[in-house]
């Protein structure tokens, strides 16, 4: 089986941000960038989907600047086989102008299954792998939670807003991956290295017209500081009598 | 005056609160660009069609309803193609809910119209050819404001941001077919798991009730649903940790990696307030902490702290509620 797994590159998603001076975007100074948590759920899967399906191939593609081809050698040092950087140098915050230069690449490969995390925490949009599925024409499972595939088909869950689906869906298609689906392996030294040599692709990004961009960004306003209203369930009567007269949510 | 299209969001033959909160957001939405009308589409079952009284109510001057035994289920590639072909009619924006439908459907209908899409957005506004949307990123840590170029735009709208409003206008009932057969999915649902009959959902219940590690074990989560049955409308939410431990299932995760809630009450029981839950829901209205541990981040972000042993304060706190709701 041919498997596409697509990935992004963010900061560290616990780290506390700054806005840069520009105003429409944030201060990189001092952050850590790795793998999108997401994506690398979806480099997992695509691994263990490709371990199971016996001799294939798994071949992960990002597109940013040329940071990514880091995170790119870190997919492979997992285990990928190869790599495709889709080189554009601003952030793109148009997901739909990003599944444009990801489905470019992919319509030419001819692959059973393409990948994504369900969204990447930095944009948080969820766009481009649903946007890709449709670009290609075929058909996409969202926010899976689990995966199987047999017989040149596939079976996926989806959590819904206090529900699920089972659904089963004709490869080729595009699946994007949810949270705790599997844990994603430590690459071994040996594997760091051997990453080394496997070949990594540069090609600019074809996205097109970017129709959305970023006008500013900014912090959100702080909470008041919070407070503490008594200890232990003495303070019970108090906060039913401030929930009711003070914040009136009673 | 343009006119702006909302997919009114259903599960099965009823309609979701979303779809009122897509329709508020809708209305303001073509109010701000000069007062044209809202057209909301909704696609269910049979029967979904005697349904629809409230998106009138809420600022629908048309209702679109398309009925058909296969969206029984969720025939994401059939709604996909009703929502692409109604909208090619000249709307200037189809607004939908950033909810599981919703984030799913936003995509297929932005590319089907070669259309640009801006997700998970908690405000809109409008001048002349440009409409501008607010997206919380970065886990909720950074406001991004996109400038969305081109007609129509697709927005999809955070659950809970845009709260129904009344704007009562003639909801006139207009009936439609599929565009394309919800019977030919290339996506077919095979089996819906039902969640417990009667749970709120957590993008959706006013009051949430979240407990965390403080919680010391799985049996302990007893404390918290009495207290959401005790208020009646609260959901029940966890931390990572507790999900991870496998004491609640990751579907009631809230945090940076899962939900992002933004309730009228939120009441977090033995959670320190890591920066991943905070990330989930900081938003809330009102938030209540309780944690016996005095240094616990969450009372720096908790309007209402009590510092003591969950397992003498909650019960306390259940009888108080009940007590509370009878006086009403």
């Amino acid at each position: 089986m041919k498997i596409a797994v697509c990935i992004k590159r963010t900061p560290d998603s616990e780290s506390r941000f700054k806005i840069a001076a520009t105003g429409s975007g944030i201060d990189e100074a001092g952050l850590k960038f790795d793998m999108d948590d997401f994506a690398s759920y979806a480099v997992e899967v695509g691994l263990q989907l490709n371990e199971k399906q016996g001799p294939g191939e798994v071949t992960v593609f990002a597109v940013g600047p040329d940071a990514v081809q880091e995170t790119l050698r870190k997919a492979m040092s997992m285990g990928a086989d190869k790599a495709v950087h889709l080189k554009s140098d601003a952030p793109v915050f148009d997901g739909i102008a990003v599944a444009r230069a990801l489905a470019t690449e992919l319509k030419a490969a001819a692959f059973d299954l393409v990948l994504f995390g369900k969204y990447a925490f930095d944009t948080s949009g969820g766009i481009v792998g649903t946007a890709t599925a449709e670009l290609l024409g075929v058909p996409c499972v969202t926010a899976a939670s689990k995966i199987e595939i047999a017989g040149g088909k596939g079976t996926a869950r989806r959590e819904l807003e206090g529900a699920g689906e089972m659904v089963e869906f004709a490869l080729p298609a595009v699946v994007t991956i949810d949270e705790g689906i599997a844990r994603p392996r430590y690459p071994s030294l040996k594997n760091i290295m051997a990453a080394k040599k496997k070949p990594l692709e540069t090609k600019p990004a074809q996205l097109g017209e970017v129709r959305v961009s970023v006008k500013k960004m900014e912090l959100p306003p702080d909470r008041p500081p919070g407070r503490v209203i008594g200890n232990g369930a003495a303070a019970v009567p108090e906060l039913v009598k401030l929930l009711q007269t003070e914040a009136k949510v009673l | 005056m343009p006119n702006i299209l909302v997919f009114a969001e259903g599960r099965g033959a009823e309609l979701r609160k979303v779809a009122l909160e897509a329709v508020t957001a809708g209305r303001a939405l073509a109010d701000a660009l000069g007062g044209g009308e809202v057209h909301a589409l909704v696609a269910g079952p049979p029967g979904i069609g005697g349904k629809v009284g409230p998106l009138g109510q809420h600022g629908a001057d048309v209702v679109i309803v398309c009925e058909h035994a296969g969206f029984a289920t969720y025939a994401r590639e059939a709604i996909a193609a009703t929502l692409a072909e109604r909208a090619k009619g000249g709307y200037r924006a189809v607004v939908l809910p950033f909810s599981s439908q919703g984030r799913d459907l936003g995509p297929r209908v932005a590319v089907r119209l070669d259309a640009p899409l801006a997700a998970d957005v908690i405000e809109l506004a409008a001048a002349g050819d440009v409409i501008t949307v607010k997206h919380p990123g970065y886990a909720n840590k950074v406001i991004i404001t996109l400038e969305v170029k081109g007609s129509p735009a697709v927005l999809s709208v955070r659950p809970s941001a845009f709260t129904p409003k009344e704007n009562a206008k003639a909801g006139k009932v207009e009936t439609i077919a599929p565009a394309a057969d919800p019977g030919a999915e290339r996506v077919k649902v095979i089996e819906v798991i039902e969640g417990a009959k009667g749970k709120l959902d957590l993008g959706e219940a006013p009051v949430i009730i979240a407990g965390g590690r403080g919680l010391k074990g799985p049996e302990h989560f007893k404390l918290i649903e009495d207290l959401a049955a005790a208020f009646g409308n609260a959901a029940v939410g966890a931390t990572r940790a507790v999900t991870d431990e496998g004491w609640r299932p990751h579907s009631d995760q809230i945090g940076q990696t899962g939900r992002q809630v933004s309730p009228t009450l939120y009441v977090a029981v033995g959670i320190s307030g890591a920066i991943q839950h905070l990330a989930g829901m900081r938003t809330s209205k009102t938030i209540v902490a309780i944690n016996k541990d005095p240094e616990a981040p969450i009372f720096k972000v908790a309007d209402y702290g009590i510092v003591g042993d969950v397992f003498e304060v909650v019960p306390a706190l259940t009888t108080a509620i009940q007590e509370a709701k009878k006086g009403h």
